[in-house]
């Protein structure tokens, strides 16, 4: 492998400002992609963000580097072409928790399965931020929403949890808070060979007065100050992904070799399509004729 | 009936086996040089139900399955009872005299083989019971007057991954057949020249297959469903040797947006399903449309609605192709009339969807789509044209300033760039966008822009009718009726003038391929020398006709529509044009031969295997308020009266089960 050269964070310099609310959570995922991608090295040309809809999908926008901001749920399928269409290029999907856990969860349980090597990073605010304040499949039980007058009664989906049972081989939770954890976590995942699932706790200052600053200040501890805490073992991780309430984990939950889709199939091995000679072999043409004969 | 245009009906249940069967046959006949179609009219079940197949071969090239039936190859008794009557005076019935025998009555001059399939199949050791399909084809070359050596070279090329041992039986097999019925029958009299050109024999998913590999497709992306499960198939067999990664998704969502996405990074990339697969690929068609990527799309309808009849033919999506997605953008829908035109309208939609960046969506139906025909093999090429439009491979910012992916430009084209290229960095978004792709959805109120990006992009349209061959009469000038059709239903339309022209009615055809965008000018000046007009559908309500109207104000005599699930014959569209030109409405009743089906069905949900439908009859109102078909039924052995069906003749309702 080559070495990694890291790159001035400059260059990842958007051409818009974000248009979130002031104190959003996302600034911080935004900022920490950044310096994650320019520590692993990851030229924006060679960069392609794909997002869905929501607050946190406009991210792309606000960033330097190539990009799709598709429909909302739909990042994950997108960037999935994108990667079996050009596996030079490295591809970090960012969305929101409705966006992932709700409408695209299908699609995100299906992605872990194959272990693709994509990035995806949740800016989970555990609520829907564009929609104005309805309950999301991250909101707590009891918490009152615009959609949950008397207080939402559905169980919250645990990505963590859910990541490492489908076939997620890094998963990671980080918290806009920490902005230099959460660039490491990232650059770590755009290393890594495999699906990386990173879920951010990115507050909605505007329609979250549950899940504040505040409430995860609180309650956040680094898994990398756990002495002996190893990543590599589900059962651990597991456990870790689990815990909710008075403390919970940020950092590097779970991290394990396997391999990839892409070194799998016998198409990807001899390079990127986008790098394939279009025209057909005549001879290969000529016995697809003949079966027919 | 000319001696040499040959029906041959194959009929039993599921897993017989009836396809390979069929397939074995026509490549034997299309290797000595004939011509060949077949219609395999089947079920949602692997096993069991009841499957009938035609094959038509001819001396010269055959468009539909047509309307005759010269030979039965019986491999149930159901079949016999069902189809023996119908062979034609000339013809033949072939069935296993170990298991069935003919308990119906058949027609003057009709040919009655029983085969002893485990004498003849003896000699060969023990075999499995499928063979007894071999020994029938054996037989069958002999009577229509084939060539053995054909066949014997197809069984040999089809078992030639197995053993040697393997290819003999089967060839044994098959000579058995032949010489038992050279001993103990003569030959139907059919003349043939073999030519021997070998001509492939190919489906119209086979067809959309080989086009989008020879057209530069490196990626497909699919979810099953019938009746595009046969691109998926293919696709994915030939993967390797055609460098195509081949992604079946989970659903298709992912199938349509998955292409997107490769689209969008720069392989030529495709997808297919049938028409509830489109319904869920709808958002991501306007995706595509917005973010101008380039994706072909091939929509295989099925009878609808809803799950509606999945192994049944229709042409009822239109409607939902050309409205598929909220907005305006421009797509192309191209309608492919044959396997050969399947084969040149992929590769042609992968220069459209480049050159355009745009959704092109390629619109068949089960007919065209998994029915097999011989089509010259010169027409099957890998020398295609490949044209990937306006591509920027290479930009300098600091001396061309910043690229601008969105471009207003005169033509609607704004020059592509791939993930990669260095200078020309942008994001394709899904809102409305300005020339550089920044977002301008939530912009209050930049009307202007938003203006000129919307004209921009529909202006690809005019450009891209230009590239498409407008539509043209065939068939005689100065018709008295003109019969007007689209996708798949050209070549039994074709046939159906053929039969109208011989008995004196002047007909032709204005038949349309491009859906969208419409060649509005053309077909008006064409339309205008029309005399009478007859839309021909596969849909009860006429959705081309409608689109034809809104495109030309031209308003069609007649429709001629069929929404029963099985396609045209020839003589059915004939005999149509014929009541029409004579001033008959055409009659919606059951007809008697529909009466049996619907006996059928009873018989197979109420009843049981041991009784079927008997002497038919029609009788007057008799209190149910309509005419109704008396259908008796009689039991398989010994056709001992069972009871009686009465169907209403107007209505269709099955009124009762009067047992005997």
């Amino acid at each position: 492998m080559a070495a990694i050269v890291e790159l001035p964070i400059q260059n990842y310099e958007g051409l818009v400002d974000p248009d979130w609310c002031p104190g959003c959570g996302d600034f911080g995922v935004l900022k920490a992609l950044k310096m994650g991608a320019a520590k692993a090295g990851v030229a924006p040309k060679d960069l392609v963000v794909v997002s869905g809809i929501g607050c946190s999908s406009n991210l792309p926008g606000f960033i330097t580097s190539y990009g799709v901001h598709s429909l909302h749920g739909r990042s994950v399928p997108v960037a999935t072409g994108v990667r079996l269409a050009n596996t030079d290029l490295k591809v970090v999907i960012t969305g929101g928790d409705g966006d992932g856990y709700g409408i695209g969860i299908g699609h995100f349980i299906h992605a872990m399965r194959r272990n693709l090597d994509l990035t995806y990073i949740v800016m989970d605010n555990q609520i829907y931020g564009l929609t104005t304040g309805q309950a999301s499949p991250t909101t707590d039980i009891g918490q009152v929403t615009k959609s949950t007058p008397h207080g939402n009664v559905e169980s919250p989906i645990n990505p963590l949890a859910l990541a490492i049972v489908s076939g997620a081989t890094y998963v990671a939770r980080a918290y806009s808070g920490e902005p230099q954890q959460m660039a490491d976590v990232i650059a770590g995942a755009i290393q890594h060979k495999g699906f990386a699932l990173i879920d951010a706790f990115s507050p909605c200052v505007t329609y979250n007065k549950v899940n504040t600053y505040a409430f995860f200040k609180k309650r956040v501890y680094k898994l990398e100050d756990e002495k002996g805490y190893n990543p590599g073992d589900s059962e651990t991780a597991l456990e870790r992904a689990h815990e909710w309430g008075d403390r919970i984990p940020i950092g590097l939950v779970y991290k394990i070799d396997k391999p990839t889709y892409e070194s799998t199939d016998p198409v990807l091995r001899k390079g990127p399509l986008t790098k394939a000679n279009m025209r057909l072999d005549e001879k290969v043409f000529q016995s697809l004729v003949e079966e027919l004969v | 009936m000319p001696m040499n245009d040959l029906t041959i009906g194959i009929g039993g249940a599921a897993g017989d086996g009836i396809d390979k069967s069929s397939e074995t046959l026509a490549k034997s006949a299309a290797r000595s040089g004939l011509y060949a179609y077949s219609f395999n009219s089947y079920q949602s079940v692997i096993r069991g139900g009841h499957i009938w197949l035609r094959l038509r071969i001819g001396q010269d090239k055959v468009y539909s399955q047509g309307d005759h039936l010269n030979a039965l190859i019986a491999l149930n008794q159901d079949s016999i009872e069902r189809h023996a009557p119908e062979v034609e005076s000339g013809g033949a019935i072939l069935f296993n005299a170990d298991k069935l025998k003919l308990n119906i009555p058949i027609r003057d001059h009709v040919l009655t083989v029983p085969l002893p399939i485990a004498q003849l199949l003896k000699p060969l050791g023990p075999v499995p019971p499928i063979m007894q399909n071999t020994v029938a084809l054996g037989a069958m070359m002999f009577l229509a007057g084939l060539e053995f050596e054909s066949i014997a070279g197809v069984l040999t090329d089809t078992f030639s991954h197995k053993s040697q041992a393997i290819i003999d039986q089967n060839v044994g097999a098959a000579k058995a057949g032949y010489e038992f019925a050279k001993e103990s029958a003569v030959p139907l009299g059919y003349q043939w020249k073999f030519s021997h050109k070998r001509r492939p024999y190919i489906t119209g998913n086979q067809a959309f297959s080989m086009g989008a590999v020879a057209g530069g497709c490196r990626f497909y992306s699919a979810y099953p469903m019938t009746p595009a499960s046969g691109i998926l198939t293919w696709m994915a067999e030939h993967a390797e040797q055609c460098g195509v990664v081949v992604k079946q998704m989970e659903d298709e969502l992912a199938v349509a947006n998955v292409a997107i996405g490769a689209g969008y990074a720069g392989v030529r990339s495709m997808c297919a399903t049938s028409g509830g697969g489109f319904a869920l690929m709808t958002e991501a068609i306007g995706l595509a449309g917005m973010m101008e990527a380039p994706v072909v799309f091939v929509e295989v309808q099925r009878g609808g609605p809803s799950t509606g009849l999945p192994t049944k033919t229709e042409q009822a999506d239109l409607n939902q192709v050309y409205g598929a997605s909220q907005g305006d953008f421009p797509r192309i829908i191209i309608a492919p009339r044959d396997p050969k035109d399947c084969f040149d309208s992929a590769v042609e939609a992968f220069n459209l969807a480049e050159k355009y960046q745009c959704p092109v969506i390629l619109i068949s139906d089960l007919q065209l789509s998994e029915h097999p025909e011989t089509i010259e093999p010169e027409d099957l090429t890998s020398n295609v044209p490949i044209d990937r439009g306006e591509l920027v491979t290479e930009w300098n910012e600091a001396k061309q300033g910043r690229f601008k992916r969105y471009k207003l430009t005169k033509s609607g084209i704004s020059p592509r760039t791939l993930p990669g290229t260095a200078d020309t960095l942008y994001v394709a978004p899904s809102d409305e966008h300005d020339e550089e792709g920044v977002l301008i959805s939530d912009v209050f109120c930049n009307q202007a822009l938003r203006r000129k990006v919307a004209e921009r992009r529909m202006k690809k349209l005019d450009l891209a009718l230009r590239d498409l061959p407008a539509p043209r009469i065939e068939g005689p000038a100065n018709a008295d009726v003109t019969l007007i059709g689209w996708g798949s239903t050209a070549g039994v339309i074709r046939e159906a003038l053929a039969q109208l022209n011989a008995s004196g009615i002047k007909a032709n055809q204005l038949h349309f391929k491009y859906m969208l965008p419409f060649h509005a000018a053309e077909a008006t000046a064409l339309l205008k020398d029309c005399k009478r007009t007859i839309g021909v559908e596969m849909n009860s309500t006429g959705q081309f006709t409608r689109l034809l109207r809104a495109e030309t104000g031209h308003k069609v005599s007649d429709h001629i529509l069929k929404y029963d699930g099985e396609p045209f014959e020839p003589a059915q569209i004939a005999e149509q044009v014929r009541m029409i030109l004579s001033g008959q409405p055409r009659s919606l009743d059951v007809t008697e031969n529909e009466a049996r089906e619907i006996a059928y069905h009873y018989v197979r949900v109420h009843l049981n295997e041991e009784v079927r439908p008997g002497k038919i009859s029609k009788a007057a109102a008799n209190g149910r308020g309509e005419a109704v078909w008396q259908v008796e039924v009689v039991h398989r052995e010994g056709g001992a009266r069972e009871g009686q069906l009465l169907i209403g003749v107007e209505t269709g309702s099955t009124y009762a089960w009067q047992p005997a």
